[in-house]
């Protein structure tokens, strides 16, 4: 993590962001960065305005002040295809897999740019996302819809990986999930951070994020309060208090 | 299930040239009637227009009741460029051409709405659009008002109809093929989440309009230039309804369907004209119990390759359960 101890080149730069949800700023000027091979974990309770950070990133909503830098380049106000074309891409609060498209043909649709031109990166691809998670592979005919609440979140994943891109963005990737595929889930994660992706994570489970986390932004109402390594986290009162419990 | 099927195409471009063949020897030798071939031409221009509406409503799912304002845009400019500048009958491919690109025009600034507006209130604001074209027509002087053009010369034949159709049907195909129509169900499904997977939606959907009203704007033309006159009565909402009713009926996002719809509705509504207003009566029945029994239209969002794939498939099963079971693993 020398980048970031040396505070040189980001691969995300975001600079007092600010949205607003019509008159009431639901983002009030946070700043934040995330560096190449990181996994950054963004801590925050229910409104406190993790969907609302990643969703401006994308440009799903738009931004009323600040500035994102993306590779080195400004990406404030580009169309969200833009976006995840440059490889940003952003796996969505509750999933939102296409549910009457087969497993196979959501991994498709993701690939409906390449897939033609090139089959042997689609392939490997998709062959990359079914050893991360083999129970989509023994689905693959499997309507999206009929998936358990796991196995969406495990295609959802999988569908961003199959755009590519060099970094991931997860909306609580844990949302609704049993303890142990949780585990499961966080364990993926860490994979592919090891195979060279990129990751910000947003997250309630503060514990299980910080697990896997090298460094994590605490966002509250709106505001970062504090931002750290795990360790300087779990050493800090306030914080184990207030998201770590007991 | 992924199988290679290479003749895809050829599978849905084959019956039309058989059925081509078919209209020539009935037309050249004079073995049917002129009402009967009056209906043939019916069939092949309405399968343009449904296969023009099925673009959006069907393939990009978006409930749009533009399509009466799109045809009656082509067939006015069509009308006009005959009777003004393209009066030779050689001319007939640009006028027909021109009433395309006009209608297209329109379609390009009606997909602009669609990219924010949905369900219910796009579809009022086509229909809005429909009514405001068809209420622009009653009256503009230039074009006869309410009285519409007459006088409009007869190029149209069997030929062109049929040309069109194919022309119309390889178009399709190309579209649904391309890397955006292949991104279509996507979008249709969640309109978010496909930008997150970098489908360019506007462009999508720019083009799904473009090309739908180009299509209904042919078959516009088509049909002035088959009855010799318009009028603005033609394109209200008994056009728009028709339209509906054909492609329902014939299954959404199908190309096969909507030559069936088409083909069953036109039919249908030639056959039943001598029982005047009660026409309307019977069709409308039928068309209930078909949609009762057939929720998603005759061929659903199959095709009749995927038809005649499936048939093949079950005779060869009675054969051998080895291939299938090897087949379905893959
Ligand atoms: N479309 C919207 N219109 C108005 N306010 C909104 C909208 N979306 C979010 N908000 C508000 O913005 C604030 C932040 O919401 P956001 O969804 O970003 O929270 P979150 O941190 O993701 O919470 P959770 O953990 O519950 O998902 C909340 O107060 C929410 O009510
Ligand atoms: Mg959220």
């Amino acid at each position: 993590m020398s980048d970031r101890e040396n505070r040189q080149n980001p691969l995300l730069h975001v600079s007092d962001l600010v949205v607003s949800y019509g008159k009431i700023a639901a983002i009030k000027g946070i700043s934040f960065d995330v560096y190449k091979g990181e996994i950054v974990a963004m801590l925050g309770a229910n409104g406190a305005g993790k969907t609302t950070t990643l969703n401006a990133l994308t440009s799903v909503i738009s931004v009323k002040n600040g500035e994102i830098v993306f590779k080195g380049k400004n990406i404030k106000g580009m169309p969200t295809h833009k976006i995840t074309i440059m490889g940003m891409i952003h796996v969505p609060e509750g999933r939102r897999i296409f549910p009457s498209l087969t497993v196979g043909e959501n991994l498709r649709a993701a690939a409906y740019l390449y897939e033609k031109k090139d089959k042997a990166l689609f392939e490997n691809r998709r062959d990359y996302v079914m050893n991360l998670f083999p129970r989509l592979r023994e689905r693959v005919t499997q309507l999206g819809g009929t998936l358990s609440g796991g196995e969406q979140q495990m295609l959802a994943i999988g569908r961003a990986l199959i755009t590519g891109g060099d970094i991931v963005l997860m909306d609580e990737p844990s949302m609704g999930m049993a303890p142990n595929l949780v585990m499961e889930i966080f364990e993926t994660i860490k994979k592919i951070a090891e195979n060279g992706q990129t990751i910000m994570l947003v997250e309630q489970n503060a514990m299980m994020a910080m697990e896997i986390a090298h460094y994590c932004y605490v966002l509250e109402t709106g505001n970062v309060t504090y931002d750290g390594t795990p360790q300087m986290m779990k050493a800090n009162k306030n914080i184990v208090e207030a998201y770590l419990g007991s | 299930m992924i199988t290679k099927r290479k003749n895809h195409l050829l599978g849905d471009v084959i019956p039309v040239i058989i059925i081509a063949a078919i209209l020539i020897v009935l037309k050249e030798f004079k073995l049917i009637s002129t009402s009967r071939l009056l209906i043939l031409q019916y069939i092949g221009l309405y399968s343009i227009f449904v296969l023009g509406i099925n673009m959006v409503n069907g393939y990009l799912g978006i409930f749009s009741l533009a399509h009466a304002g799109f045809m009656a845009s082509g067939a006015y400019a069509a009308a006009i460029s005959s009777k003004y500048f393209f009066k030779e009958s050689w001319m007939f491919p640009l006028i027909l051409l021109f009433g395309g690109l006009i209608a297209m025009l329109i379609g390009l600034i009606m997909s602009i709405p669609s990219f924010k507006a949905k369900g219910d209130y796009l579809a009022i604001i086509t229909l809005g659009f429909s009514l405001i074209v068809q209420s622009f027509l009653q009256n503009w002087r230039f074009v006869g008002a309410s009285k519409g053009i007459n006088n409009v010369a007869k190029f149209t034949n069997i030929y062109w109809v049929y040309g069109c159709l194919l022309f119309a049907i390889i178009i399709v195909r190309k579209f649904i093929n391309s890397k955006y129509g292949r991104s279509l169900k996507a979008i249709r499904e969640d309109q978010v989440a496909s930008e997150l997977v970098s489908v360019d939606v506007k462009r999508a959907k720019t083009i799904a309009f473009a090309v739908s009203a180009f299509l209904i704007g042919i078959s516009g033309a088509l049909l002035v230039h088959l009855l010799g006159y318009t009028s603005p009565s033609a394109y209200g909402y008994t056009n728009i309804v028709d339209g509906l009713v054909m492609v329902y009926l014939g299954g959404m996002g199908s190309i096969t369907g909507s030559i069936v719809g088409a083909t069953l509705w036109q039919i249908l509504i030639q056959t039943l004209k001598n029982l005047g207003t009660w026409r309307w009566v019977v069709g409308g029945g039928l068309l209930c119990v078909i949609m009762i029994f057939l929720t998603n239209g005759i061929f659903g969002n199959k095709e009749l390759s995927d038809a005649i794939h499936a048939i093949r498939k079950y005779f060869s099963r009675s054969k051998t359960n080895k291939t299938i079971s090897e087949e379905t693993t893959k």
